[in-house]
């Protein structure tokens, strides 16, 4: 079995099947980082680019991790320093980059659609590590990974995500994987975070936090942009922590079993209050460990012989 | 034309690993220090009877660990279907101890050098010794077998399967010509 495009694009061109490998891959290589010498010489002499031009911690970070414990060289470049600020298209920068013969290049751009772009300019394998408002595969993957291994099962849970709908590829892959999955999928925000034909995706939409949350086994929150205030779609990030925040109150409507999960960087006491992100249901710092496994399950996939 | 032809049957199999099981110990003057580490998929279950054996009849337990070594094989860059990857578990220090790798078929030699490269990474045992159900010769690397079940010279063109219980519902060992 292996994977049927070159690229990890978003979760919407993945199968089920694909999905399940790549869960599967990922949870056998959850114990590599338990070892005390956290490295397998598997990608040997492989190279991965890191081309991040939007601010990241965590996802670029996981990525290096990932292929260094694989044994695979990585090359990080980031816009702010790099010739993207004197004026370099992104096509050219990618030629430059493919000329040099990476294997894997990991892109993160705040245009939807970059990583497609250079996935069919390019012969190396692309990831995406999130492009605009469209999709964030891996954040995806690791946070199925993590309700996988909390619940022994995706099919048939109830799973709310909270937050800006909108503006989330965190949200969109998540649907997207979900839904595939057999989940049940519950959203909830303003209505002016909420797009119109979200239903379409196979989800139920609400305005409501409390309507979202009841019953539900996952709580997905979102991180807020505290930037879309000043667009006018919410009128106070006050007024927005009071009806869509998740707090000691409202988390008695989800299952007591339930699990919180959060993409990061929180913004404590916006839309999660700090006892909730550091309690018993969290599983936020499950998420980034889960991270670094999933993005060594891709990288493994990925690389290799000709697909001949 | 497919023919297949049982060379050893559960009873066979039965004998060698009480055999294998009693040789283990008395190489190693009983079962202190000692561990075993099965390789998946096959020499997984084969550990697992001798750590029954050894148990039988040291009268005490000797760890068992489980180990995949698709992260050390040599030909990943070169073919293009991956292995899928099983989980590695040994939950106990290999430092100082005498570490029985146990697989079911020793051919080429490869997966045994992938295998001890993987239990270097693990930490350092005193030594490393090999026990396998089936020799079938060709070795492409200089390792050699501690403990072997039965030697059955073959052509490269057979194809030699262990079968047993735990997956296979029955246990036997066949040759099958491919031809």
């Amino acid at each position: 079995m292996k994977l049927r495009s070159k690229d990890i694009l978003g979760i919407k061109e993945l199968s089920l099947e694909e999905i399940t490998l790549i869960l599967d891959t990922a949870d056998s290589f959850l114990e590599v980082s338990t070892r005390e010498i956290k490295k397998v010489p598997t990608l040997r002499g492989k190279s991965v680019i890191n081309l991040f031009y939007e601010a990241s911690t965590r996802t670029r970070t996981s990525f290096e991790i990932a292929a260094k414990r694989l044994s695979a060289d990585t090359i990080n470049i980031s816009a702010s320093t790099s010739s993207v600020v004197k004026g370099e298209t992104l096509i050219d920068t990618a030629k430059n980059i493919e000329a040099m013969n990476p294997d894997i290049i990991v892109i993160r751009h705040s245009a939807a659609g970059a990583p497609h772009m250079l996935a069919s300019l390019l012969r190396q394998s692309i990831i995406n590590a999130g492009d605009g408002a469209h999709e964030h595969p891996t954040q995806a993957l690791l946070d199925m990974m993590t309700i996988r291994t909390r619940k022994g099962r995706i099919a048939g849970l109830k799973v709310a995500i909270v937050g800006d709908i909108s503006h989330s590829r965190v949200a969109r892959s998540n649907i997207h994987g979900l839904t595939k999955m057999g989940a049940r999928v519950f959203v909830a925000g303003p209505a002016t975070m909420i797009p119109r034909d979200i239903e379409k995706l196979g989800v139920v939409a609400y305005s409501h936090i409390d309507e979202a949350l009841k019953d539900a086994d996952i709580v997905m929150m979102l991180r807020i942009q505290t930037e879309r205030e000043k667009e006018n779609l919410f009128p106070t990030l006050r007024e927005y922590a009071k009806y869509f925040s998740l707090n000691r109150r409202n988390i008695t409507l989800a299952r007591e079993d339930c699990i919180v999960m959060h993409p990061g960087p929180l913004n404590r006491g916006i839309e999660i209050s700090p006892d909730i992100a550091d309690g018993p249901h969290s599983v936020i710092l499950d998420q980034v460990t889960n991270g670094v496994a999933v993005r060594m399950a891709l990288l493994y996939l990925l690389t290799g012989g000709s697909n001949s | 034309m497919e023919q297949k032809k049982v060379v050893m049957d559960a009873e066979g199999i039965d004998r060698s690993l009480i055999r294998i099981a009693s040789e283990i110990l008395e190489k190693n003057k009983g079962g202190e220090g000692l561990v075993l580490v099965g390789i998946r998929t096959g020499g997984v279950f084969l550990a697992k009877r001798l750590q029954g054996k050894i148990s039988g009849i040291e009268g005490k337990e000797i760890p068992f660990g489980i180990l995949d070594i698709t992260l050390y094989r040599d030909d990943l860059s070169t073919s293009h279907r991956k292995p899928r990857l099983g989980k590695t578990d040994i939950p106990f220090s290999l430092d100082g101890r005498k570490v029985v790798l146990v697989d079911d078929v020793l051919f080429t030699g490869r997966t045994i050098r992938a295998a001890m490269d993987a239990l270097i990474d693990f930490g350092r045992p005193k030594s490393i010794q090999l026990a396998v159900l089936i020799d079938r010769g060709h070795r492409e690397l200089p390792i050699r077998a501690d403990f072997v079940g039965k030697n059955l010279p073959s052509s490269l063109w057979q194809a030699v399967s262990v079968h047993l219980t735990e997956k296979y519902g029955k246990d036997e060992v066949v040759i099958e010509e491919n031809i």
